[in-house]
This record gives C-alpha cells, sequence and structure tokens, in this order.
C-alpha cells in the first residue's frame, strides 16, 4: 500500500473512517470526500499525525458531478493520481414501503447508487490512463436479502452490486478491479441505539452470534484494494457473520 | 477558437498514439481506429472524451462519423471552425 492514493467517499466518520484508518496503517496516503467538511477535515489531519502519510480531507458531495469533479482535480493536483476508490458515502431513510415518501426514496438512491457511479465514472478516467486501479463499493446484505422498512435502501444495495460488476466487466482490459463488501450488522452509532431485546433478536439471525465491527468491514476492504487481490474482481464478499449463505 | 486543419491532425495524432499506445508511423491519414490501430469500444470512447477535452467541444453519444483519423480530423475541423 506504500506510496499508494486511496480516496474513501464518506470517510468524515463510522465505517468509512475505519477504512481511511487501516489503509493509512498500511501506508496509503487518504483523501476523504465527505458533505461534512469539517469532520472530513479532522479525520484527515488525525490520520496524518497519527501514521505519517499524506492526507486531505475535502468537501465533494456524491450525488453532485460537478462538486465530485472539482474534489477530484484538487486531488489529482495534489497526489498526482489515484489508486483506490472506495464508494463508501451511504444513508438510510427507513419505511414500509407503502408509507414511503418519494423525497426519502429518491435521496436514498441518488446517495447510495447515483453517487457510486458519479465517482466510480470520475476515478475511473485517472485509473483507466494509469492502466490500475482497485474500486471497492460499500452494499449491504439487504440489497442481497432484503428487509422489510428499508425498500429504498435495500435497492439502491442491490443496485450497487449489479453497478460492480458491470463496471469490473467495462474495466477489466485496463488491469482496473472492481468489488464490493456486503456488511451484516455492524456495530455502529446506528445499532448502538437498539434495545437489548432488539440487538437479541438480531443476534439470533446470525450464525457467528455477534455483531460485526467496522473494522471487520475494513479488512476485507483493504484486502480487496490491495494488489493480493489481483485475480479477484466483479464479486460482493458478505461480511455478515453468515447470515447470507 | 479557430485552428488549421494541420494543427488539428497534429493534435489528433498525438492523442491517437498516446491512447492507443501506436507509434506515429502506424498513423495514416486513412487508419480506422479499430481495424488499423486496434482500439476497443473503451478505447474508443476515452479517445472521444480526450478530442473532446483538448477541442473544447462534444460529440454526440452515437457519433458514427470518426472511424477514421481523417473522419475524426474533419468532423473536428467542422465544429472548431464552424
Ligand atoms: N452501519 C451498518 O451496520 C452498515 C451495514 C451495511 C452497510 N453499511 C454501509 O456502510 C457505509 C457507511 O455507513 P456508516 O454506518 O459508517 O454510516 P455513517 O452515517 O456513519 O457514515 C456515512 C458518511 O457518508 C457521508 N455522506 C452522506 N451523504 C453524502 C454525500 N451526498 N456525499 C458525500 N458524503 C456523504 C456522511 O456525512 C457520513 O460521514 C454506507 O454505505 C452504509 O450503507 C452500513
Amino acid at each position: 500500500m506504500r506510496g499508494k492514493t486511496a480516496v474513501i467517499t464518506g470517510g468524515a466518520r463510522g465505517i468509512g473512517e475505519s477504512i481511511a484508518k487501516l489503509l493509512a496503517k498500511m501506508g496509503a496516503n487518504i483523501i476523504i470526500w465527505d458533505v461534512l467538511e469539517d469532520q472530513a477535515r479532522a479525520t484527515a489531519d488525525a490520520i496524518a499525525r497519527n501514521h505519517g502519510v499524506k492526507t486531505l480531507g475535502a468537501a465533494a458531495d456524491v450525488t453532485r458531478e460537478a462538486s465530485v469533479e472539482a474534489a477530484l482535480d484538487a486531488a489529482v493536483k495534489e497526489f498526482g493520481g489515484i489508486d483506490i476508490l472506495v464508494n463508501n458515502a451511504g444513508v438510510t431513510r427507513d419505511g414500509l414501503l407503502i408509507r414511503m415518501k418519494e423525497e426519502d426514496w429518491d435521496l436514498v438512491l441518488s446517495i447510495n447508487l447515483k453517487g457510486v457511479w458519479i465517482c466510480t465514472k470520475a476515478v475511473a478516467r485517472v485509473m483507466l490512463k494509469a492502466r490500475k486501479g482497485s474500486i471497492v463499493n460499500i452494499a449491504s446484505v439487504v440489497g442481497v436479502m432484503g428487509n422489510a422498512g428499508q425498500a429504498n435502501y435495500s435497492a439502491s444495495k442491490a443496485g450497487v452490486i449489479g453497478l460492480t460488476k458491470t463496471s469490473a466487466r467495462e474495466f477489466a482490459a485496463r488491469g482496473v478491479r472492481v468489488n464490493a463488501v456486503a456488511p451484516g450488522f455492524i456495530r455502529t452509532a446506528m445499532t448502538d441505539k437498539l434495545s437489548d431485546e432488539q440487538r437479541g433478536r438480531l443476534q439470533s439471525m446470525i450464525p457467528l452470534g455477534e455483531l460485526g465491527t467496522p473494522d471487520d468491514v475494513a479488512d476485507a476492504v483493504a484486502f480487496l484494494a490491495s494488489d493480493r487481490a489481483r485475480y479477484i474482481t466483479g464479486q460482493t464478499i458478505n461480511i455478515d457473520g453468515g447470515m447470507v449463505m | 477558437m479557430s485552428m488549421s486543419r494541420d494543427e488539428i491532425k497534429e493534435k489528433v495524432i498525438d492523442i491517437t498514439c498516446d491512447q492507443l499506445k501506436v507509434s506515429r508511423d502506424q498513423v495514416k491519414n486513412e487508419s480506422a481506429f479499430v481495424e488499423d490501430l486496434g482500439a476497443d469500444s473503451l478505447d474508443i470512447a476515452e479517445l472521444v472524451m480526450e478530442f473532446e477535452d483538448e477541442f473544447d467541444l462534444e460529440i454526440p453519444e452515437n457519433e458514427q462519423g470518426i472511424r477514421t483519423v481523417n473522419a475524426a480530423v474533419d468532423f473536428i475541423y467542422g465544429k472548431v471552425n464552424g
């Protein structure tokens, strides 16, 4: 990883932050794109201090092509090229399908799916020219198995898995690999709010018997992003304690 | 921005060599990008985007006219000086 440059969207906090930290620990320079500009900067600065790599935290809205293009120009100017893209930015707006508002459908599809296409389109041009690169998309097991209350989210994540396969096919001849990870229930601010009873019900669905951690996701992302996965493209790895088999 | 046909041709050949990894003497006026220079569909897409950037113009998604070096130069010449 040393000397490589990685862009992590939505990397200001949460799973994206864990991914950024691990890639930095392995020696990669880190660029964080997030709508939370201050937090993106703070996270990037902390990573630079702790891991001695070059970092940049910048404002970028993955749903807006112009915003991503501007962030990309700045990144290429500063770092020369981009070797790794992790499409991690994502949101939920849950509700039963028959009660779901159109704006909640549109927002989730726009950030989680269109955002992956926009960032892939922009960064792929740099990677295709360099004839190398690795893209890792963060999907979700919900995109594989569905989940009551998450029509918009599950559709967006299933879309990400399809998009992963098509981009893998289109870019393969240029040595650019594209894979996805599909996390299950991961311990984050979101799942910390669950009651003991809710958590117990969740755990009973997981063969390995416990929730995952952001580091579990980061480990798989780092593997797929690295040259150790040089012969793997178009795949989705479930990181879910065995929920989906 | 007006440019002579020769200036445009020079740049088109530069970009073609760079994108398709071919040497200058392989690129003739009548060379077809796919049949003669070995471009695949992704090369064509990238080539078109390089032309768009270099000459600051838009080439329609389904522009079938740009099959050869000559055709590309003609198309760009028409747009740039049109
Ligand atoms: N937490 C889980 O259990 C879980 C499970 C499966 C998949 N995931 C996926 O993992 C990814 C990260 O989730 P998380 O739990 O860390 O969430 P999070 O909310 O902590 O982090 C998401 C980040 O994305 C950023 N973001 C939102 N909209 C953006 C936009 N338009 N442009 C740029 N950045 C934007 C947010 O500011 C935030 O920093 C998401 O794609 C999520 O769907 C999470």
